[in-house]
């Protein structure tokens, strides 16, 4: 057990109480706010995995524009009498089940495949080289990930602008 | 260094919570956040499998950023649909859009 692990239990504490949160809490501001919690959690386990570009691309992001674009969201759609109203919707017990049974399954195949028994040590490959300049050769040279990189820019400027015509008030 | 099975476990206990908050809850904007739960996971799983498995191929990580990517235009989207719902129904209650329902 090293500062590693520590380190992961630490992350995984803010993941999962910030998710449980997530989706219990009946006021959306605060549910928000743990989103940011668990968001930043995963972070952390991206700097764990020595995947440091990603972290810095899931804070700016994850919490700077996605989660602030949630709680803006929150805010413009706020009804009156939000406080008083349930949470959860009738079928809540259906849905428990449905995750409850999902996690089952999902940790049954991962104990048959990765154990969790194997020991506390885990045996990845050594890492070689900078994975942040790797990444990003990986994504610029055409014969790696250019066309997707390209595809990805054209999706995002088609949902700003889908996101824009949907949101904008009619004016007849 | 921390064993994979270990990341893959918290990732499924997220992805096995957002599945929960996106059946669950009323409100259409928690539902986006439980999707972003879900992709969350999927990413945890991703760069775990990169780390461990192949750390020489950038495949992993550069799947975890398509995966930004379109959550990024989902969210964007989502929440416009939310806000354009909420301007002329006046609720974000997915149980009141009912205007397909015969």
């Amino acid at each position: 057990m090293g500062i590693s692990h520590v380190l992961f239990i630490l992350f995984s504490v803010l993941i999962l109480g910030g998710g449980v949160m997530v989706v219990t809490r009946r006021n959306l501001v605060q549910a928000a706010g743990a989103l940011i919690l668990t968001l930043f959690g995963v972070a952390g386990l991206y700097v764990l995995l020595e995947a440091g570009f990603l972290a810095a691309v899931q804070i700016l992001i994850y919490i700077g524009a996605i989660a602030i674009l949630i709680i803006f969201a929150v805010m413009l759609t706020r009804r009156l009498a939000d406080e008083q109203e349930p949470g959860l919707n009738s079928q809540w017990a259906w849905a428990l089940g449905t995750a409850v049974m999902a996690l089952a399954i999902l940790v049954i195949v991962i104990q048959g495949t990765w154990p969790l028994a194997g020991g506390v040590v885990g045996n990845a490959p050594p890492l070689t080289g900078d994975s942040t300049s790797r990444l990003g050769v990986a994504l610029l040279s055409p014969e790696q990930y250019a066309f997707p990189f390209e595809v990805a820019s054209v999706l995002l400027l088609s949902a700003m602008l889908g996101a824009i015509v949907i949101a904008r008030e009619k004016r007849h | 260094m921390v064993p994979l099975s270990w990341y893959l476990m918290v990732s499924a206990a997220l992805f096995c919570l957002g599945i929960f908050g996106v059946l669950a809850r009323r409100n259409a904007v928690a539902i986006l956040m439980g999707t972003e739960l879900m992709l969350n996971a999927a990413n945890i799983n991703l760069v775990a499998f990169w780390r461990h498995l192949r750390p020489d191929v950038m495949s992993g990580q550069v799947f975890t950023l398509m995966v930004f990517v379109v959550a990024a235009a989902e969210a964007a989207v989502g929440l416009a649909l939310c806000i354009a719902i909420y301007s002329s129904r006046g609720t974000v209650v997915v149980e009141d859009m009912d205007l397909l329902k015969g």
